[in-house]
């Protein structure tokens, strides 16, 4: 899509606030409508933009799929993780009121870790499915060609 | 109210209009097209339900992951429907039929729109919830709270099942990418 010049200013100029939206739609969350998986869905329909006007090639340099790889199972860890430390302090699987000194501030602890993993899963795991899906595709026309 | 209602009435209409676009095609680009023109109508029906977190999954997913992913299998196989025989034709037509009767009966079994006896207006756990949410987690999103906190287990279950899908899309289709070379004949 080199010669598209109004489709790539239009993206340059919209991919920062779709990820500050992704952002405040994950970090926000207790107080607004949206979470983890909202955020990472809107997260990685900017890379996936991204990938769509300035190619594959620049996507993948961007955002690498051996990192999305690491992140995708990192966010379950963080997830689990959370539940496990839990644990340790004394309390049940996933008991947020042992994370911290008080109840209250654990539960809001607990689910900014919480959803951050979700939202790490969400987006790595929506945007290595589209690379892999891009990436073959790519690869028949270069034959036919 | 009025405006909900009319706008309603508009929006299924479209989404009715769209899908009959969709069965009349035979050219496939369009019709990833239109799928996504109709996520984003069902989306547009979420926001005046309320619904803004579903309305920005189905917006995000149905409108544009989906509509891509569509795009990029377009890639690997045919972007047109390939012509049927009449007598599978009408193989479809009984069966689409049939599922249709199924789930409009199934639909008469569920709650009417707005009612208010309904398990999730008069349940003993919405009040557990909603009354206690204030001192135990203090978040003004209720659902943040009990999908994060109070079903926290049935979250978990969620993030591993995308991780598994994802790990399974990885392990049918990534291979090919990475070493492209020796695969070149076998997955043509």
């Amino acid at each position: 899509m080199r010669e598209h010049t109004v489709l790539r200013v239009i993206t340059k100029l919209l991919i920062a606030p779709i990820i500050i939206f992704a952002l405040y739609v994950q970090f926000h969350g207790d107080y607004s409508p949206g979470g983890g998986f909202q955020a990472g869905v809107v997260f990685a329909a900017a890379i996936i933009l991204y990938a769509l006007i300035f190619g594959l090639a620049e996507a993948r340099r961007a955002v690498s799929p051996d990192v999305l790889r690491i992140t995708a199972a990192l966010g379950v860890l963080l997830f689990a993780g959370t539940g496990v430390y839990a644990m340790l302090q004394g309390g049940n699987f996933l008991d947020y009121d042992y994370l911290a000194h008080d109840a209250i501030h654990g539960q809001h602890y607990g689910l900014l870790l919480v959803e951050f993993g979700v939202g790490l899963t969400v987006v790595s795991t929506i945007t290595s499915i589209f690379y892999v899906f891009a990436g073959r595709g790519r690869r028949t026309n270069e034959h036919e060609t | 109210m009025t405006t909900d209602i009319v706008l309603n009435i508009v929006l299924l209409s479209l989404m009715a209009i769209t899908g009959l676009a969709i069965a009349r095609l035979r050219n496939l680009f369009p019709v990833a097209m239109l799928t996504g023109l109709y996520s984003l109508l069902s989306a547009s029906l979420f926001t005046l339900l309320d619904a803004v977190d579903v309305a920005l999954t189905e917006a995000a997913v149905g409108a544009g992951v989906t509509t891509v992913l569509f795009l990029a299998t377009f890639g690997l196989t045919r972007a047109r429907e390939k012509p049927v025989a009449r007598s599978r034709t009408v193989i479809g037509l009984v069966v689409t039929v049939l599922t249709g009767a199924a789930l409009f009966y199934a639909s008469l079994d569920m709650p009417h729109f707005g009612d208010r006896n309904t398990p999730v207006q008069d349940h003993p756990l919405r009040e557990r919830y909603l009354s206690t949410v204030n001192e135990e987690i203090d978040v003004p999103n209720t659902v943040t709270a009990v999908l994060g906190s109070y079903r926290g287990y049935d979250t978990l279950g969620e993030v591993t099942v995308i991780l598994t899908a994802g790990i399974g899309v990885l392990m049918l289709l990534g291979v090919a990418w990475r070493r492209p070379d020796k695969h070149k004949e076998s997955d043509r």
